[in-house]
């Protein structure tokens, strides 16, 4: 029994890890194909560096990425604080269930919607065509906000309401006490948030091919043209080096049980 | 009763009401707006009548995509048991070695799974330098379904696993003790107790199943056709936004209503089917 | 006094501070904004010139101005003239086709260039491209300067391939290589193809012409691996494919990496492009763009492109020059034939198609793509897999119900 788990379990991984390994050894290639493996080399990565619409792109992903968290936790944390204190309770569930939408909808949905929305408005102002960086953070910011709100509004719920009415009863005014006894308490569900706001900016590919345009490209959509297109191989040189990176960041800070609470959290959102 | 919230504690959710308004509820009219209205803004069921010759995309879109959310179970269900069960520290490492994927990209992983199964990938270069004859996988249907299985499959291991693992091991003993074989634990104890679990996790493979079009553009070499496609081509080549936003809308639609059966399915809850 | 001194002090400050602006705005850099097709220019990559980069060094040196060359790049004709004519961004130079030129001509969107900053157009040499007649799209030479030409043929792997199938358009409908024909996924082109094996022109007026080549594309359907655009190069390089219609000038990028690949012509027919450098009405610089353009037909600068793309040079500086009929030769044995011997050949250049007819042409091309193959197996597995949920759901309602009812029994 326990050898049948065990050889399952690794025909499962190794199935899982092989496309990714076989990316990973080819980088190293010294020739461009990805059949022969003709010698190590560092050429593609190289050739990585030299190319400036790839650095480009990551840094419009990571501007991007910071843009759009900032803004989502900022919106975010406000309206679970909002969310919080409501106290209609259709007016609560219902602002929370059209929060959850993009969370169900499948991303090309949500995608497509806002093009049409940034098209038709663009048009009805005569811009043409507004679509570029600003509709990208848009966006962004709409997608992560349901994640951000999720992880910030259990910690309020969560919060003593009682060291509220202390500090209020201490003198504080109401701002004070939310600002010097409320905020830290609920400081690592905004920061969980932001973390998930971030990666879900960096990692998205379908919605940002939608409301883009091609001068501002994120990296997501860089992958994107290069598999269209003819690949350079320095991209498989990128993509090792994305795959280290995220590989380090998952070692050093225990994203385990981050991962873990966003599923939870999609699914309380399902239902 | 004299409201106390400050105005701070008012006002708080008032931007992101506006925000939500604006480019959630606004797009989605919009999407409406399109779907009923024919090129020059009059009003039509011009979209929704057209949408039947696009009918057979939809049925083949949703073949695949319940084919390929099946082996996502079949293949994902025993490999959350197994790791449910390993050690604690063993455990914690399968979950990082399950979750690595789901960080990279999936154009990526999508992309290195066909250059490795084209015709003249790696497996049919070591199948011929075996003597064997090569195999044609990009291009079919199976690719497709290998695709979607391949990329959504940590969706579905994950919140299995975490059902699982909440499991109270109680359970079992008791089972155990009233005189199940491992065998009749798991399907008549485990099974039942993780269906919200299950439930969870086909909608979070189903649903990007169905819309997926990088997957069948790729792996079916843009011999299939799904929704997701369909999608794509009117919005990004042929700015046919009319039909489009049709589509997307009985998408929409087809997937509220398949998660609100699944959810009734997970309402009949775990612990009254124990047998 | 003091205040007198006070204030003229102030006023020789605010002169100096003005000055130093003046000249910081004197040095400040002009950015010109180049939008032309993605990799189609040299990038500096694996050894080539960085054309962009060498441009803004001869014209620091030469005028002892900076400019910063700002280079986008676009995948098809529309997106370009979708992003210009909206007129949301502003670009310096453009390089379109030669139907779209046209079109963009007509909606007064370029501008007329100035031929006094552009000496070097004489080297354009019309007649390859043209013979004895004059480029359709810009009759009087005002408009557009050629960057490159080209012509599509079918690329073709040797080893899977009989000689004796090859020139003419009816190999890709041959199903003697069912499952190794790759088609354009982009519907002028594919349909095209079909257009050129019916014998029709490919700017045809008549609907039922068109019709009759997507009867063609659906017969053709079940022989074809994939629709793919760039996709191509990889797959014919590792041998995935057999057969893949494309551009003269990517065969040759494809032959580098794969020697078993050859490249003939259709002898129905087949199209022929120019991408012409264009200046928009809206650039803000025209006078730098026209030195760009010139600079483009330099020597050096269109010898780099020419060598980093293998498309047809129009600039007889290039085609003349024995050290580029050399590096072209060492490519490919008959690089230099394939590109510009095609004078015996039937080329036609596509025009732009008048609204209605485009609005057809996506129809059709719709009507194609979403003709899916039928694959039982799957249906037959997702019948299992509903008929699998039904099946549960009904057994745990009716134990349910069961159950209730023993329950209840009990009870009373």
């Amino acid at each position: 029994m326990k050898i049948l788990s065990r050889s399952y379990l690794f025909i499962v991984f190794a199935l899982l890890y092989a496309p990714i390994l076989i990316l990973v050894v080819f980088s190293f290639n010294e020739g461009g194909s990805l059949s022969a493996y003709t010698g190590f080399s560092l050429r593609w990565y190289r050739e990585l560096f030299h190319d400036q619409v790839a650095l480009q792109s990551l840094k419009n992903s990571f501007m991007l990425a910071i843009g759009s968290s900032v803004l989502a936790t900022t919106i975010g944390t406000f309206a679970a604080l909002g969310l919080d204190r409501m106290r209609h309770r259709y007016l609560r569930s219902a602002i929370n269930s059209v929060t959850n939408i993009p969370m169900m909808n499948p991303d090309i949905v949500t995608g497509v919607s806002m093009m049409l929305l940034f098209v038709a408005l663009g048009g009805m102002m005569g811009a043409g065509d507004v679509l570029g960086k600003w509709t990208m953070l848009i966006a962004h910011t709409t997608f992560s906000l349901p994640y951000v709100i999720l992880s910030v509004l259990p910690r309020f719920k969560q919060f003593d309401k009682t060291l509220r009415e202390a500090a209020l009863d201490l003198g504080c005014t109401p701002a004070q006490s939310f600002f010097k006894v409320e905020l830290p308490a609920i400081v690592p569900g905004v920061l969980s948030g932001f973390v998930m706001a971030f990666t879900l900016s960096l990692d998205d590919f379908v919605i940002s091919h939608f409301v883009s345009s091609p001068d501002f490209q994120t990296l997501p959509l860089y992958i994107y043209n290069q598999t269209a297109h003819n690949v350079k191989y320095s991209m498989y040189a990128l993509c090792t080096l994305i795959i280290v990176t995220i590989l380090v960041l998952l070692l050093t800070v225990n994203f385990a049980g981050n991962m873990g609470e966003r599923t939870k959290r999609k699914k309380e959102a399902v239902k | 009763m004299k409201d106390k919230r400050s105005l701070l504690e008012k006002a708080a959710a008032v931007p992101h009401v506006v925000w939500i308004v604006l480019f959630i509820l606004g797009p989605l009219l919009f999407v409406l707006y399109f779907a009923f209205t024919d090129t020059r803004g009059n009003f039509s069921f011009s979209n929704i009548q057209l949408l039947s010759s696009y009918s057979h995309i939809f049925f083949l879109s949703i073949c695949f995509a319940l084919v390929a959310t099946a082996f996502c179970l079949l293949i994902g269900y025993p490999l959350a048991f197994v790791m449910a069960r390993a050690k604690p520290s063993t455990q914690k490492l399968l979950m990082l070695l399950l979750m690595l994927p789901m960080w990279i990209s999936l154009l990526i992983r999508t992309y290195s799974l066909m250059t490795l199964l084209d015709n003249g990938g790696l497996v049919n270069s070591v199948l011929v330098a075996m003597g064997l004859e090569p195999i044609t996988v990009v291009g079919t249907g199976g690719a497709v379904i290998l695709g979607m299985v391949y990329d959504f499959l940590p969706y579905m291991v994950l919140p299995i696993y975490t059902s699982m693992s909440k499991l109270d091991k109680r359970y079992l003993e008791a089972a155990a003790d009233l005189g199940c074989n491992p065998f009749q634990t798991l399907f008549r104890v485990v099974l039942p107790l993780t269906v919200p679990g299950i439930v969870s996790g086909v909608t979070m493979v189903f649903v990007p199943s169905i819309s997926t079009f990088y997957i069948s553009q790729k792996l079916g070499g843009g011999n299939f056709d799904l929704i997701g496609d369909t999608i794509e081509r009117q919005f990004k080549y042929a700015s046919t936004y009319h039909i489009g936003a049709a589509i997307s809308l009985v998408m929409m639609i087809l997937i509220l209503i398949s998660i609100a059966v699944m959810n009734r399915f997970s309402d009949g809850d775990g612990e009254e089917m124990i047998v | 006094m003091k205040k007198y001194f006070v204030f003229c002090l102030v006023l020789v400050l605010l002169c100096l501070l003005v000055a130093l602006f003046c000249s910081c705005s004197g040095k400040e850099t002009v950015t010109l904004y180049v939008y032309n097709w993605g990799e189609y220019i040299s990038d500096g990559s694996e050894d080539s010139l960085d054309v962009n980069a060498a441009f803004e060094e001869w014209y620091e040196k030469t005028y002892h101005k900076r400019v910063k060359v700002n280079y986008s790049t676009y995948s098809s004709n529309e997106d370009m003239y979708a992003k210009l004519s909206s007129g949301a961004a502003n670009y310096d130079i453009v390089v379109p086709s030669d139907y779209m030129i046209a079109r963009m001509i007509d909606e007064g969107l370029l501008r007329p260039l100035n031929m006094e900053n552009i000496p070097n157009a004489a080297y354009i040499d019309y007649s390859a491209m043209f013979g004895n007649g004059l480029p359709y799209y810009d009759p009087t030479y005002a408009y557009s300067v050629p960057y490159t030409y080209g012509t599509v043929g079918i690329i073709y792997n040797k080893t899977m391939v009989d000689e004796e199938d090859l020139g003419t358009w009816d190999i890709m409908w041959n199903e003697k290589y069912t499952g190794n024909v790759l088609q354009f996924n982009n519907s002028r082109d594919a349909f095209a193809t079909a257009l050129f094996k019916l014998g029709y022109s490919v700017n045809t007026e008549d609907e039922a012409q068109w019709r009759e080549a997507l009867a063609l594309l659906m017969e053709q359907k079940p022989i074809v691996q994939g629709y793919v655009m760039d996709e191509i190069f990889n797959k014919m390089e590792n041998g995935s494919a057999a057969i893949a219609p494309y551009y003269a000038g990517d065969f040759f990028t494809m032959y580098d990496d794969n020697p078993d690949l050859g490249f003939s012509y259709p002898r129905e027919g087949t199209n022929v492009f120019v991408d012409a450098m264009c200046i928009p009405t809206s650039s803000k610089n025209p006078e730098i763009a026209e030195l760009y353009i010139n600079f483009m037909l330099s020597r050096e600068a269109a010898i780099a492109n020419a060598e980093y793309m293998c498309y047809a040079s129009p600039n007889s500086l290039v085609v003349n020059d024995p050290e580029y009929r050399a590096y072209m030769s060492d490519i490919h044995p008959d690089a230099l034939e394939i590109l510009y011997g095609t004078t015996g050949l039937k080329l036609e250049f596509y025009q732009n198609l008048p609204e209605e007819r485009l609005m057809l042409l996506n129809s059709l091309w719709e009507d194609l793509k979403i003709e899916s193959p039928i694959n039982t197996a799957i249906i037959v597995m997702a019948g299992a897999v509903l008929g699998g949920c039904v099946g549960i759901g009904v057994f745990f309602a009716v134990r349910a119900r069961k159950r209730r009812r023993i329950v209840s029994t009990l009870w009373q």
